[in-house]
């Protein structure tokens, strides 16, 4: 019990998968420039990694050990595949939610983090409940720094800023801090 | 505008899907057969890079020790495994020129600072002590916590640990028994964690290999 | 669209513009996990610069050679498999003849498989245009890629660790900013890196309206 409660907060927070292994960057950087979308591109971020956390704990448990080489072509292409199905399945079930998350869902498929998670769990060797355990932390790590950084955005919005530094390279500081900010949760689990 | 430049436009109305899945099918087949031919030709590399990477640790951790014999735990007691058996979980026994015992090097892991910690500790059952530790990897702030592998002084803290009872933590120059490890000033929390991890993994493995050691001498 | 250059002209153009006018990661923004990821020293970044560039190398000259049998339907999941193909050996390759680096990248290696820049490359360039040139934009686009990670890591290894490629340059006097080899350093390091490209574009507009 106390193995999982570390894996769930190292992902959240000290080992957070934006701010410390840069991992699903480009949506960090490229979206969220709203509050409202960096949210719900969170929300479908947690909701693609538990996808992935199945589908690799499935494929390193029954078709890795015999064909190893084959591990990232397999890890892309089923994680790509179990997503459509669950969007269609959603777009069945739910247009609801499919109309608030299915947007982005093509945009995250091929992204860093996902296949980060799928390559990190397999080389932590993590069974089934903490692979759950391990995509839930990650994905809500990623939502808490998208969101973080979406309301940074927001407020230098109605700052003036220099000219020079508007667009990436301001974002990049802003993140720098709160990569520094997160920083400061390391040795939580420490005694 | 070059037209050359522009995507190459269909003037089908799209492919066959027959066309389709034999190009997938033939991509698949070619990439499958590329990837078994390296993996044939690497994997032996990289599992001998691997076990020697293992081995010189087990070296530098038991000192005096001229071979070594891979073993697996398989709940209750120990099974010798051969030159090219692979273990989830190997413990490694170290012996002499005469063949006997050096000692055992168990690799264990902790949570740091950061990320797991995960070391590799040489113990000797006939003296109940520990006599060599490694870190193999850890990700601790560079500049503090990274002086569990890099401070020389922390290290000397394994070369002759008695743990036959309780091991403790004792800050820095507060060292004043042979079963305290001297923890190191700005790295207090990794220093603690690798106690820890010690102290962990001796109690767990401790019983088993004593009578491993005994039905064996 | 880009004008038309006469042919011998041409293949420089597609090279150079890589390595600064359309740099991928100081202009085009694209590869940022990469190159904020294993930048903490020189030798890490140069590692994963050049591998990216052989896969990207090996990929463009696939897919073009390809181009006319692929189907449009499944283009990208044909470029996404040569891709991994390439990504696996390379991994493979490094495990087995440069440990130590495959170990201090780590997954990193695999995760060139999502690097945009790669994907984007066949899309935008390869599937379009004859091998020869594929490889020369792919080999422009690689070393711009190699030559920017190699910039970040250079200034965080320096500052971070006061050495570059592991020697150190110094002295013991030296107190590093351990911070640059830590994550924030990363950020900033790019950052500022950006702030200057966008300061030099902006003297170079200023200059041509005088």
């Amino acid at each position: 019990m106390n193995e999982l409660v570390w894996i769930f907060v190292s992902a959240v927070l000290v080992n957070n998968f934006t701010l410390s292994y840069f991992l699903g960057l480009c949506p960090f950087l490229g979206v969220t420039s709203r509050l409202q979308t960096a949210f719900r591109l969170g929300l479908a971020n947690i909701f693609v990694m538990l996808i992935t956390s199945v589908c690799a704990f499935a494929l390193n448990t029954w078709v890795l050990p015999f064909a190893p080489y084959l591990r990232l072509i397999s890890f892309i292409i089923v994680i790509a595949s179990a997503v459509q199905f669950v969007e269609m399945a959603i777009k069945k079930l739910s247009p609801e939610l499919f109309r608030a998350l299915g947007i982005f869902l093509p945009l995250i498929t091929t992204n860093c983090a996902i296949l980060g998670l799928a390559l990190f769990t397999t080389n932590k060797g993590y069974g089934f409940v903490e692979g759950i355990v391990f995509a839930l932390g990650a994905g809500i790590g990623v939502t808490l720094a998208l969101v973080l950084l979406a309301g940074l955005r927001e407020e230098t919005k109605y700052r003036s800023v220099p000219s020079l530094i508007e667009g990436t390279a301001l974002n990049l500081f802003i993140a720098g801090v709160l990569s520094m900010a997160f920083m400061g949760f390391a040795g939580l689990f420490s005694t | 505008m070059d037209t050359n430049n522009l995507p190459h436009i269909e003037t089908e109305k799209g492919s066959s899907s027959f066309k389709m899945i034999f190009t997938l099918a033939i991509a698949g087949l070619f990439s499958g057969f590329f990837l078994a031919t390296t993996f044939i030709y690497t994997d032996p590399v990289i599992q001998n890079n691997k076990k020697e990477e293992m081995f010189a640790a087990v070296y530098e951790v038991l000192p005096g020790c001229k071979t070594i014999e891979t073993l697996e735990f398989d709940g209750s007691t120990f099974h010798v495994l051969g030159e090219n058996e692979i273990s989830e979980n190997p413990i490694f026994l170290g012996k002499d020129e005469n063949g006997g015992f050096v000692g055992f090097a168990i690799p264990a892991s902790e949570p740091g600072f950061q990320d797991l910690i995960s070391a590799l500790i040489g113990y000797d059952p006939n003296t109940d002590k520990v006599i060599g530790m490694k870190i193999l990897d850890s990700k601790e702030t560079p500049g503090l916590g990274d002086k569990i592998f890099k401070d020389e002084a922390f290290k000397t803290n394994f070369l002759d640990l008695d743990v036959s009872g309780t091991i403790e933590f004792a800050k820095k120059g507060q060292k004043n028994a042979s079963n305290q490890i001297e923890g190191i000033t700005g790295a207090t929390i990794s220093s603690k964690a690798v106690t820890n991890l010690l102290i962990n993994s001796i109690s767990s493995w401790k019983a088993p290999i004593k009578q491993y050691a005994d039905g064996r001498n | 669209m880009e004008e038309i250059k006469p042919i011998e002209k041409r293949d420089s153009y597609e090279f150079l513009k890589g390595l600064w006018k359309e740099n991928p990661v100081f202009v085009a923004v694209l590869g940022m996990c990469p190159a904020l990821a294993v930048t903490n020293s020189a030798t890490n970044a140069m590692a994963m610069g050049l591998a990216s560039t052989f896969v990207l190398i090996s990929s463009s000259a696939l897919v073009s050679l390809f181009r006319k049998l692929i189907p449009k339907e499944v283009r990208i999941t044909t470029y996404i498999v040569i891709i991994a193909t390439f990504v696996t050996v390379i991994d493979f390759l490094m495990a087995a003849y440069a440990p130590d680096i495959h170990k201090a990248l780590g997954a990193f290696i695999a995760l060139i498989v999502v690097n945009c820049l790669i994907l984007g490359r066949q899309e935008a360039f390869a599937s379009k245009n004859s091998v020869w040139l594929s490889i020369v934009d792919a080999a422009g686009m690689g070393f711009g890629f190699t030559f920017a990670l190699l910039c970040i890591g250079t200034i965080r290894e320096l500052l971070g660790s006061g050495s570059l490629f592991g020697i150190n340059l110094f002295g013991s006097t030296f107190e590093p900013w351990v911070v640059m080899i830590l994550p924030p350093g990363g950020f900033f390091a790019l950052g500022t890196l950006l702030l200057l490209f966008n300061w030099w574009k902006y003297k170079r507009k200023s200059m041509r309206h005088e």
